[in-house]
């Protein structure tokens, strides 16, 4: 397929298999339900758009979450002007997304280092705190920006007239309730982790990680290292603007909140969690914070009195306890604990977890340790 | 005239709180070179140390007083603090004054807390590249406000400032303006004198002490110090202790301008970090600038004449000014040169 090489192809092939089969074996977990795996699929474009700037450059961004937020608005007004089709909503999401990373990234790449985390940081806040005050016209402020009944519709409206109530969303014709929806995300999905791929393993994709091993030999070198910045940069920004174009697909509603830099934070905590510069590795962290903030999150006292109801009762009411601050309202205290145990013990992510453990494994099975080693990433 | 001297006025006790916060994340730069995003996280937790010193004083013991009947029947039970039933009217001024007096226990305990966060995890971060530094007290920032949150609960928890600074000083008629124009907190004048007795402090502390002379020297060339026999680790622990402290008293102190919610120091940690690389990364003449300049242009950007200029630029002045510096001033205000550059 198109020069991959053939563990790429494998990886893509069980990478596919393993997403579109998720309804099944997430179900154990209680996490098998549309909504939750189509946050799943979003969220993983979101981290692997970042993966290819904070992953094959080194530069990390602070504010990313404001490309996504700005994918959301575009995607909700296209619904409210044109049509309620996600299909056009996503490319204006995308296109917008992309000139907001021109210009953001056209200025904050002149710096590098925590100068870069700052400059993002700083627009990011900007347009958070101008979506909230100034432009409320176009974010409709603290509400969020939502469809209503007087909107004009123009595409929808040559085909026919406006029923009763809201609309819902459609992709291609295909209602985006249920597991359309996730199917579609996931489609979606894979198209961009393919796309990614390609990218890591294209003369450009060599080109950014030069950038991050040793940007002033890539200028010796002769090269101009900014614009392939840039372009990385703009990339992962229409990556963000995707996301968020496909949130308000699932559902039609924008937020200003989407863009705090919390929310920035978070894919930050994804890529890294997962394993920075690889390609499963942030669509991994994704999926757990994820499935941390709505699975384990739910988690109450009710949930723990059953599973511990093996203990006698003097026992499980402390232990019950313990588990109650990790758990449910206190599931951030978890996340951090693990972050920062992933962050000391493995710089890698869990991806090199897993690599670490091929290697016993194959050092076990006689040889192959060296093989396994060429795999790993570039140090800093 | 007034308008301008009152909004002067204002930026100053933020400009103090900014100042504060970025001086002790420059210390904790300047001599460790780790970028700590849990500084923010100290603030929040020194702010919850004069929360835990008022709950402390307003323990209740229960008396029941056989004679007076609830409207139900019962005997009448009458709550009154310890330290009040204890000590009468000096319970009192204690209760009133609980904020100031959160001060003499922040600092232990606000000492204790970043040394024991040096040795335990800081330490091992020291080679390590700084984004894994931000993302390791990152890590540990959120940890250190979900514990807060669970003992605390998640909602802001006011403080009341003794009730002899409660009132507004009419700074106008001072200084010979009308009567009432003026009119500043007093609250807000002691913040801003206590973040400047603290500032003189910790800047004679660097200057005129063997120990401070001794961490300035680490601070330019830490290899060379180490190898004239001084411990030098240990001494920027401590430095790393004072600047939690810092962080800490700033925090005791901007409880009564701001109830402490346990998301505090995540709210404040941004813009002190803004304010850091505003003055220039390293720099702590520029921390403190940057702290003040920045607290001061904030003011000035809410007036109502600026806001009908540029509406909304109140809002993102601060983050305007850092990227403005940024670009034209690479290295900040009073950035070193080679600190942090690439």
């Amino acid at each position: 397929m198109l020069s991959m090489s053939r563990k790429d192809v494998l990886t893509l092939l069980i990478f596919t298999a393993v997403v579109l089969t998720m309804p099944i074996w997430l179900a154990p977990f209680g996490a098998a339900y549309p909504n939750l795996l189509q946050k799943f699929m979003i969220y993983a474009i979101f981290a692997i758009g970042f993966n290819i700037l904070f992953g094959l450059t080194g530069y990390l961004s602070f504010g990313h979450a404001a490309f996504l937020g700005v994918g959301s608005y575009a995607a909700v007004w296209s619904f409210k002007l044109f049509t309620m089709d996600g299909l056009l909503a996503i490319v204006f999401s995308v296109i917008t997304a992309g000139v907001f990373a021109l210009v953001i990234g056209y200025i904050s790449l002149r710096r590098s280092g925590i100068y870069f985390s700052i400059l993002t940081l700083a627009f990011a806040e900007m347009s958070y705190k101008l979506a909230y005050s100034v432009l409320t016209p176009i974010t409709n402020g603290e509400t969020g920006l939502q469809l209503s009944l007087r909107d004009p519709r123009l595409i929808d409206r040559m085909f026919g007239p406006a029923g009763d109530g809201l609309p819902s969303t459609r992709f291609l014709g295909l209602d985006m309730g249920g597991y359309t929806g996730f199917y579609v995300c996931a489609a979606i999905m894979l198209i961009c982790f393919f796309l990614a791929m390609r990218i890591a393993g294209s003369p450009f994709g060599m080109m950014l990680k030069g950038i991050k091993s040793n940007q002033t030999r890539m200028n010796y070198t002769g090269f101009n290292t900014r614009p392939y910045a840039l372009a990385a940069f703009v990339i992962s920004g229409m990556y963000a603007g995707l996301a968020g174009g496909l949130l308000a697909v699932a559902d039609p509603l924008a937020g200003a909140e989407r863009m705090q830099w919390t929310a920035s934070g978070e894919v930050v905590l994804m890529t890294i969690l997962g394993g920075v510069g690889t390609l499963l590795g942030p669509v991994i962290g994704a999926w757990i914070l994820k499935y941390f903030e709505n699975i384990f999150s739910a988690f109450n006292q009710g949930i723990l009195d059953h599973n511990f109801a093996f203990l006698p009762d003097a026992v499980r009411e402390p232990v019950v306890w313990v588990f109650g601050q990790f758990v449910g309202e206190g599931w951030h205290l978890t996340l951090g604990l693990v972050f920062m145990a992933v962050v000391i013990f493995l710089p890698g992510g869990l991806m090199e977890g897993v690599r670490r453990i091929n290697g016993v494994l194959r050092r076990g099975g006689g040889g192959g340790a060296a093989r396994a080693k060429t795999h790993m990433q570039p140090a800093e | 005239m007034e308008a301008i001297l009152l909004q002067f006025l204002n930026g100053l006790d933020k400009g103090g709180a900014y100042a504060l916060i970025a001086l002790g994340l420059t210390l904790v730069f300047g001599t460790l070179g780790v970028v700590n995003f849990a500084h923010g996280a100290l603030f929040m937790l020194g702010a919850f140390c004069a929360v835990t010193l008022r709950n402390l004083l307003l323990l209740e013991q229960v008396t029941v007083d056989p004679d007076q009947l609830t409207p139900w029947g019962t005997p009448l039970e009458i709550k009154t603090p310890y330290v009040i039933a204890w000590f009468g009217e000096f319970g009192n001024v204690l209760v009133d004054y609980s904020v100031p007096i959160s001060l003499v226990l922040a600092i232990p305990v606000m000492l204790f807390v970043g040394i024991s966060m040096e040795r335990g995890l800081i330490k091992h971060f020291y080679k390590r590249p700084h984004a894994e530094q931000i993302l390791v007290t990152f890590g540990l920032a959120i940890v250190l406000q979900e514990i807060i949150k669970a003992v605390f609960g998640a909602n802001p928890i006011p403080q009341p400032m003794p009730a002899a600074l409660g009132g507004a000083a009419d700074i106008g008629a001072v200084i010979g303006l009308h009567a009432g124009v003026v009119v500043y907190p007093w609250w807000r004048l002691a913040y801003f004198l206590f973040s400047l007795i603290v500032l003189g402090g910790v800047f004679a502390f660097l200057r005129f002490t063997t120990f401070g002379m001794v961490v300035r020297a680490g601070m330019a060339d830490r290899e060379t110090v180490g190898l004239l026999g001084i411990d030098i680790d240990r001494r920027f622990t401590i430095m790393f202790g004072i600047a939690a402290v810092v962080a800490g008293l700033a925090g005791v102190m901007y409880t009564p301008l701001l109830p402490p919610s346990f998301h505090l120091g995540m709210d404040f940690l941004v813009l002190s970090f803004v304010v850091v690389v505003v003055g220039g990364m390293g720099s702590l003449p520029g921390a403190v600038l940057a702290g003040f300049l920045l607290g001061l242009v904030q003011s000035f950007a809410s007036m109502n004449e600026v806001k009908s200029i540029f509406p909304g630029i109140d809002q993102i002045i601060i983050y305007l000014v850092a990227v403005v510096v940024l670009l034209t001033l690479p290295r900040g205000l009073l950035g070193r040169r080679g600190v942090m550059e690439s």
